[in-house]
């Protein structure tokens, strides 16, 4: 087995230097135990060529690559460019455990560390974290760090926030005694219904989570969000589930915002059927000793030069054990190293370019709708790059269908998270998208409309 | 090569400059519909570079890595063996980079990976079912914490209480303490296995579970396993397994049969996946019968040939991540499963032991042993006796052109040096490493300032750790001297 490099004859020699027989005798503590192990069911090796035919089999299963796509809802297919996946393919990058010895992992560190710097810049605040699992455990991460903060178990989330990302903060919450509280939405903006928050807030909450752009696709005003927030001695903490977002939107930072955390997959990672992703998590100085998961900083070595180390671990799982922030250890660092990677190669200008990009393609679509009445868009303005569409009097079953006999998937359904939402879509834009793209899901909408 | 530090990539950023070609818009003069007050007119200080000069950056901090595919990474309890180059290239393909909200007939490729895996490892561990969706190690044990408390609740009584060994790895009364649980930590014996009588002891109607890894962060099986389990079903309580360590038994022996409830697998250990300096790993759970309709959502099931998902279920913890789980760390460990086949895989945990049992006995002569309980796959050596520190030897190996093993860890041993060779070391290899490690130990006793003093030859020497935490840099800024 060419993995393994120990000769029949190195097992030989090894085995009477240890005074044994057969390796089986250093299983004694296990064999003892009377169980013997069945390799029933088990797949026989492939050569080389095998196993690239098998995995050729699996992926030519999947028929999505021939569609005309209009997924989004949280991961997104963007532009890649080449050197992302040259570099981060590096065994360097690819092959080293987490940095725990740095003399021998600066460059890790340091890549981390641009990472980080990178995303203080886009969110506005002050320090970032490495990485964690992907958007939804980042706003549990967040959930239960305003809860450790405040010492108050009850909080406030938007229903507008991804489903699968409240669904995920049930979970965390469900045995630790902490109280979620939903609040509503604007039916006229889709915004967050300030007065519902209001209302709310007369109770004392740890704080109030709230996705932008939410799951309708729409941009929230943040800064009366906090100010309300904050006026009720809680912290306001903005997911976000499409990072491409922050590129062209008001920094967090600017309105107030607490702590943002979110899913990075748009900085350089295929959708990969949704993992691995980039969990992530910026926020103001004053939560740092409270922040879960890895963080490098500068520091110097023995001779006064620059270096860089992960810092501030007493908040961590191996020194605190139980009392630990977070018990993350491995996360997503290689994913965090493809972001820096992607935000440094697009760059000041052509970041904000391909986040405008996406919007643009978006109102295009919606102004081309707008000379279609029977095509409904639940919000024509305030979106960033995905729209709500329906076609009153269809289900949304049969307008997706209807769409897929074009080979186009058109969007998600709603009434998967919103039962109630029976004939709504939700249609995601990004850069990759050429206008004849878009034309194409017009005309053939034009044709059930 | 001792090579430099490059400088930040923000100094070398220049207005104008890009570093890419992204696609060229489609609607360049299409007015924005949002009002202006919501979007932003720059990032400043965010970097402006050329293509060549990212690649060069990046190309340098490469080569201050010390990597797997550079050399011998005995890491203890991380597995660092060998990844496979053919898992990178089918893990590329164009055809799995699908939409997690795809349609299901036209992912079926994707489930289809998902589900063999989740079935390989069925047989593999002998638990009856399998979840793909934790994200890493420490999240496959919270899953499976909850997944436990979910299956007692169904009971009646969730219960209190994780009993925990004091050799236990820090996620582990991390994870359990985020299930909702007390911890309470109880001692290992003097052969460094979890004794019968301390478990018996410890156990009242408010133990929900023990938290065991086996073989041990000794490295030493835990040989009453199946009469701890027995002890515990009967008072009502569960076993989990940590199978962090399962490299040492892949092909020998299934948790299922030794009695275990629940137990979590590190496809980045023992499935060969890349660690990538830190994730993305996956921590697939397995559980026995009575805890399947607790596992998260969803569940990849096959019917007939088609494969589908489920999406809800009453009893089950619900999501634990998002959409299916770390999707493309999943078709790598299907890759490696496939290359070894059922010929090679028992190979892997014979020659991952007799690598360490090597190692213990050409080790053995020059450092302390504190347990001398049969090793698997990974030994445990202390500092005593030496006159210098674990930390001392560890930085010296990094002069000797080695990644230090795992140090101060288990905690219940002075010093711990933890050594796992895996199994995709080579005799000549071993053979290396020991002269090195006797020459490090005589350095020690007639030069300790070599040691005390080392590394000497890195790119960066011993960091100020303490000054990072006093007055965190975590950031880069413009105004910054020290660049």
């Amino acid at each position: 087995m060419h993995y393994l490099p120990l000769t029949e004859n190195d097992r030989e020699e090894m085995r009477k230097s240890l005074g044994i027989r057969a390796t089986d005798e250093l299983f004694q503590c296990i064999t003892s135990t009377g169980c013997r192990f069945p390799a029933a069911g088990l797949p026989e090796a492939l050569s080389e060529p095998e196993l690239i035919a098998r995995f050729r089999e699996f992926a030519a299963r999947n028929t999505y690559p021939d569609h005309l796509s209009f997924l989004g809802g949280g991961a997104y297919d963007h532009f890649i460019p080449e050197v992302v996946n040259s570099l981060s393919g590096k065994a360097e990058f690819l092959t080293p455990y987490t940095p725990y010895q740095p003399e021998v992992s600066q460059g890790s560190l340091m890549a981390m560390f641009e990472y980080q710097t990178m995303m203080t810049q886009l969110t506005g605040l002050d320090v970032a974290n490495s990485s964690l699992y992907d958007g939804g455990t980042a706003a549990a991460e967040g959930l239960l760090l305003i809860v450790r903060k405040t010492g108050v178990n009850r909080v406030l989330v938007a229903e507008t926030l991804h489903p699968e990302y409240l669904e995920i903060l049930r979970t965390y919450v469900r045995n630790l005694g902490i109280e979620l509280v939903t609040v509503g939405w604007d039916r006229s903006n889709g915004r967050v219904d300030e007065s519902d928050l209001q209302a709310k807030l007369a109770t004392p909450a740890a704080g109030f989570l709230f996705q932008s752009p939410n799951f309708l696709g729409v941009v929230e005003t943040a800064q009366p969000l906090c100010e309300k927030v904050h006026a009720a001695k809680g912290h306001a903490v903005m997911v976000v589930a499409e990072a491409m977002s922050l590129a062209l939107l008001t920094p967090p930072g600017a309105c107030g915002i607490d702590l943002v955390v979110g899913e990075a997959q748009s900085f350089g990672m295929p959708l990969s059927f949704g993992g691995p992703t980039l969990g992530f998590m910026a926020l103001k100085e004053e939560f740092l000793r409270q922040m879960p998961g890895r963080v490098v900083g500068q520091t110097h070595d023995v001779d006064g030069r620059r270096g860089y180390v992960l810092t501030l671990s007493t908040r961590e799982q191996h020194i605190k054990r139980e009392k630990a922030t977070s018990n993350i250890c491995s996360n997503e660092a290689w994913c965090a190293l493809r972001a820096g990677i992607y935000l440094a190669a697009l760059g000041r200008q052509g970041l904000r370019d391909v986040a405008g990009q996406c919007h643009q393609n978006a109102a295009y679509f919606v102004d081309r709708l707008e000379k279609m009445p029977r095509v409904q868009v639940l919000f024509a303005r305030g979106f960033y790059n995905e729209v709500v569409i329906s076609l009153p009097g269809m289900t949304s079953d049969a307008l997706l269908t209807r769409l897929r006999s074009h080979k186009i998937l058109a969007g998600i359904p709603l009434k998967w998270f919103h039962p109630e939402m029976t004939g709504e879509i939700l249609v995601a834009f990004t850069e990759m998208h050429k206008t004849s793209d878009i034309d194409r899901l017009v005309s053939a909408l034009g044709e059930l409309a | 090569m001792n090579r430099p530090l490059p400088e930040p990539i923000f100094l070398s950023s220049r207005p104008g400059k890009v570093g890419s070609a992204p696609p060229k818009s489609a609607r360049p003069d299409q007015p924005l519909r949002l009002d202006a007050g919501l979007v932003r007119d720059d990032i400043a200080g965010f970097p402006e570079v050329s293509e060549v000069e990212l690649v060069r950056h990046y190309t340098a901090l490469s080569h201050l890595n010390y990597s797997v595919d550079e050399g011998l990474y005995p890491l203890g309890s991380c597995t660092m063996k060998y990844n496979p180059k053919i898992n990178e290239k089918v893990a590329a393909f164009d055809g799995f980079n699908c939409h997690p909200y795809a349609p299901l007939d036209t992912v079926q490729g994707n489930l289809a990976v998902i589900h063999a895996l989740q079935e390989y490892l069925v047989r593999l561990t002998g638990m009856a079912g399998f979840t793909m969706t934790p994200a890493a190690g420490a999240h496959g044990e919270f899953t499976g914490m909850l997944t436990l408390r979910r299956a007692l609740e169904r009971r009646g009584n969730p219960r209190k209480v994780v009993l925990i060994p004091d050799s236990a790895h820090g996620t582990n009364p991390a994870s359990a303490h985020f299930a909702g649980y007390e911890v309470k930590t109880i001692s290992s014996g003097p052969a460094g296995t979890l004794e019968l009588e301390t478990v018996r002891a410890n156990l009242n109607e408010d133990v929900a579970a023990l938290m065991m890894t086996n073989p041990n962060t000794l490295g030493v099986f835990e040989t009453d396993i199946v009469r701890i389990a027995e002890l515990l079903h009967q008072n009502g309580s569960l076993l989990y397994m940590d199978g962090a360590n399962f490299n040492a038994l892949i092909g020998v022996v299934r948790p299922g049969d030794l009695g275990v409830d629940v137990l979590h697998l590190n496809l980045h250990k023992t499935f060969a996946t890349p660690h990538g300096g830190g994730g993305p790993g996956s921590g697939p759970v397995g559980v026995a019968e009575e805890l399947l309709p607790c596992l998260p959502l969803p569940r990849v099931e096959e019917a007939q040939g088609t494969f589908g998902a489920h999406f809800h279920d009453e009893a089950s913890i619900g999501r634990v991540k998002d959409y299916y789980g770390q999707f493309l760390v999943i078709v790598r460990a299907l890759a490696y499963l496939y290359a070894l086949g059922r010929e090679n895989i028992r190979l892997v945990a014979e020659d991952a032991v007799l690598n360490a049992n090597y190692l213990r006995q050409k080790l053995e002569p020059i450092l302390e042993l504190p347990y001398k309980s049969p090793s698997l796959h990974e030994v445990v050596f202390s500092d005593h006796g030496l006159p210098v520190k674990t930390l001392d030897i560890a930085k010296r190996l990094l002069d000797y052109g080695y990644h230090p093993c795992t140090i101060y860890f288990p905690l219940i041993v002075h010093g711990a040096l933890m050594i796992e060779p895996t199994e995709t070391e080579s005799r000549e290899t071993l053979d290396a490493f020991v002269a090195v490690m006797e020459k490090i130990v005589r350095e020690a006793r007639e030069n300790p300032a070599l040691l005390t003093e080392a590394p000497h030859d890195t790119p960066v020497r011993r960091l100020d750790e303490t000054a990072a935490a006093r007055k965190p840099v975590l950031q880069w800024t413009a105004g910054d001297q020290s660049h």
